[in-house]
């Protein structure tokens, strides 16, 4: 890590992890300071935000690989919490993208876009 | 299914087409929008027609989301994006039914997308329905949201007490219209006319009646707890409801029990910070209205009568037992919010008598002898029902899209006929079509009306006037 940590350093970028929904991985770097909607559009990934991050729709819903779910420094708020639970397939370490931003800590970051299945809200 | 047989008679016709995949959508709300969309990102040579029986797109992004929830809305940007895109092209001012025929449009495409949204509001059912003073809840937002056919509403709001029946997120959008600060709604999308009839406006109370219990309200946490914070305005739930609840909570799914929570941690503060000369709202349960009742001497609306309710079963099925006991609660106004139904558009339509919705499998429309239609499909609140936010139906209108490239690539499409739809619109049968830079000069239009008054824009309600400043920048 002590390389990526330097890699970081020179572009103030470094490596996320996305699984997309046809459960291919792609490894991007990531911009400091950007949040992983703000990281995934960079990129043509295919996490929707709906609303643009303004924490109104939950499409940008991403389940974080449970290694790295404490190292988040952002913390999950109450808004956050109830958009959440209007998600598609939550898990316990679902996380909003457009509320995470991307910090040196997250460095190897493995994330997964859920797959939209059905929902026993909807019946 | 039948699929299959029509499989191999069609394959020979795809393997000799030319030409991109041509689709039409009917509707261009969310659902009308997310297929294109999906078609677009999935299939390299595709063009999408998108109509709309307005000269204005986004269905109820446009005619339904309230107006104090701008963010909402911004899925218009992504919306236009692709309405601008090469592969995709808005034609407004089209009725399916009105102006053109399904059997008409059918000849022009591979394939055509049913999504036309649920039009008409349901009904109770019950004596005095049509009492004045009592209003469907989508007459209600079409007003305050410049609907062409409601801008005239011009509800009474001379009384203090409201009732909303229903315990779903439009019942909440409703109640705080009516609740909200004036001054909050001035800087809104919100239509002047309601702006001034709700400064006007004396209701203090509003009251939401709902069939079922705590446990099955289909509201959701994020408006619940944005009415407990209602300036001015203190929330009542009973807390006598939550009694034999309370033991539940643990073993209920996270949405429902955080939702639960929020309500019983309300219940049990009630009370204690009640403003003086300030404004509330509550929660009723287990109440069906049997009968709205109306003054002898005025005709006005005076009440309404309820049944008293039990539930039988779980949670999550339980039953409305009516127990014969009933209860009187008077109020000035009642806006009936219980849900919305499909209309039929045509006869060649499919449409479920009973439940409105255009009978399909995954978004393919079925005959009626429970065939497929080969390349007729459906999406949004046509294919589900009228259930769910702008991310339920995002995620049907991608399903649906899926399954029309599955046929397109296993070569059941029948091949389109005839050639462009426009020019049949246009010239054979006189439509006056609206394009999407036709759309962008009314956008321009209203933003510009509406930065005069401060306001993100002030929308056109009349059609007539949309068409006149159409033909005027063209
Ligand atoms: C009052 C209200 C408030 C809501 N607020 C929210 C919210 O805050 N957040 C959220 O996520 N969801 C909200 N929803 C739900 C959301 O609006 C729906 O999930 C979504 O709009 C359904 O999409 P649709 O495309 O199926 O239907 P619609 O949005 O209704 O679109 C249908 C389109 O078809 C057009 N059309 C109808 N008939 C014809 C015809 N014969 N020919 C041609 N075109 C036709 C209509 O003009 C319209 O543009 C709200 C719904 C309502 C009713
Ligand atoms: S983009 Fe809508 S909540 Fe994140």
């Amino acid at each position: 890590t002590t390389a990526a940590r330097r890699a970081s350093d020179n572009d103030g970028r470094v490596t996320v992890w996305f699984t997309d929904r046809d459960g291919d991985v792609q490894t991007v770097r990531a911009k400091l300071g950007d949040n992983l909607l703000e990281v995934a559009r960079e990129y043509d990934i295919d996490l929707e935000g709906a609303c643009d991050g303004t924490l109104s729709c939950s499409t940008c819903h991403l389940v974080v690989h449970p290694e790295w779910f404490p190292k988040i420094s952002d913390p999950i708020t109450e808004e956050e919490e109830d958009m959440l639970d209007l998600a598609y397939g939550l898990t316990d370490t679902s996380r909003l993208g457009c509320q995470v931003v991307v910090t040196e800590d997250l460095d190897g970051l493995k994330l997964t876009i859920p797959m939209a299945t059905l929902d026993a809200r909807e019946a | 299914m039948l699929l299959t047989v029509a499989c191999c008679r069609f394959a020979s016709s795809t393997a000799s087409s030319t030409g991109p995949l041509r689709v039409c959508v009917i509707g261009s709300g969310p659902a009308g929008f997310y297929t294109a969309h999906q078609l677009v990102k999935r299939i390299d040579d595709v063009h999408v027609d998108i109509l709309d029986k307005f000269p204005v797109p986004f269905g109820l992004v446009r005619f339904g989301v309230a107006p104090d929830h701008p963010e909402i809305k911004n899925c218009i940007n992504q919306f236009t994006v692709l309405a601008r895109k090469e592969q995709c092209r808005f034609i407004g001012n089209v009725g399916l039914g009105q102006d053109v025929g399904l059997a008409q449009l059918r000849p022009h495409y591979h394939a055509v997308v049913l999504a036309y949204g649920a039009e008409e509001d349901k009904e109770l059912g019950i004596p005095g329905e049509d009492t004045p003073g009592v209003y469907s809840a989508r007459s209600f937002v079409g007003w305050y949201n410049g609907l062409p056919e409601h801008r005239q509403l011009d509800p009474d709001l001379s009384g203090e007490v409201g009732v909303v029946i229903g315990h779903g997120n439009v019942a909440l959008d409703v109640a705080r219209m009516l609740l909200t600060p004036v001054s909050r709604l001035k800087t809104t999308d919100m239509c002047t006319h309601a702006i001034e009839a709700l400064a006007r406006s004396r209701v203090k109370q509003v009251r939401l009646v709902g069939r079922r219990g705590p446990l099955q309200v289909a509201f959701t946490i994020k408006e619940l707890r944005e009415m407990t914070k209602l300036p001015h305005c203190s929330t009542l739930i009973d807390p006598s409801y939550f009694h034999s609840i309370k033991s539940l909570l643990s073993e209920l799914p996270r949405p429902r029990r955080r939702i639960t929570e929020l309500m019983l941690s309300v219940a049990e503060n009630r009370g204690d910070k009640r403003p003086a000369g300030g404004k509330e709202w509550g929660l009723s349960f287990l109440r069906s209205p049997v009968e709205i009742v109306s003054s002898p001497t005025t005709g006005r609306l005076d009440s309404l009568r309820l049944e008293i309710n039990k539930l039988q079963g779980t949670w999550d099925s339980a039953k409305v037992v009516p127990t014969g006991e009933f209860e009187d609660m008077e109020c000035d106004l009642a806006i009936r919010s219980i849900g919305y139904k499909t209309v039929r558009v045509g006869r060649d339509v499919p449409c479920d008598p009973v439940t409105g919705i255009v009978p399909n499998v995954a978004g393919r429309v079925l005959d009626r002898n429970k065939s497929y239609i080969r390349g007729l499909y459906c999406s949004g609140w046509v294919k589900t029902g009228p259930v769910g936010v702008i991310l339920t139906t995002m995620n049907k209108a991608y399903e649906t899209a899926e399954v029309i490239q599955e046929d397109f690539r296993s070569g059941t499409l029948p091949e389109p006929e005839r050639g462009d739809i426009l020019e049949k619109l246009n010239n054979e049968l006189g439509v006056d079509t609206v394009s999407f830079s036709d759309w962008e000069n009314i956008d321009r239009h209203e933003v510009r009306e509406g930065e005069k008054k401060g306001k993100p824009r002030e929308k056109i309600v009349d059609l007539t006037q949309m068409m006149d400043i159409v033909h005027k920048s063209r």
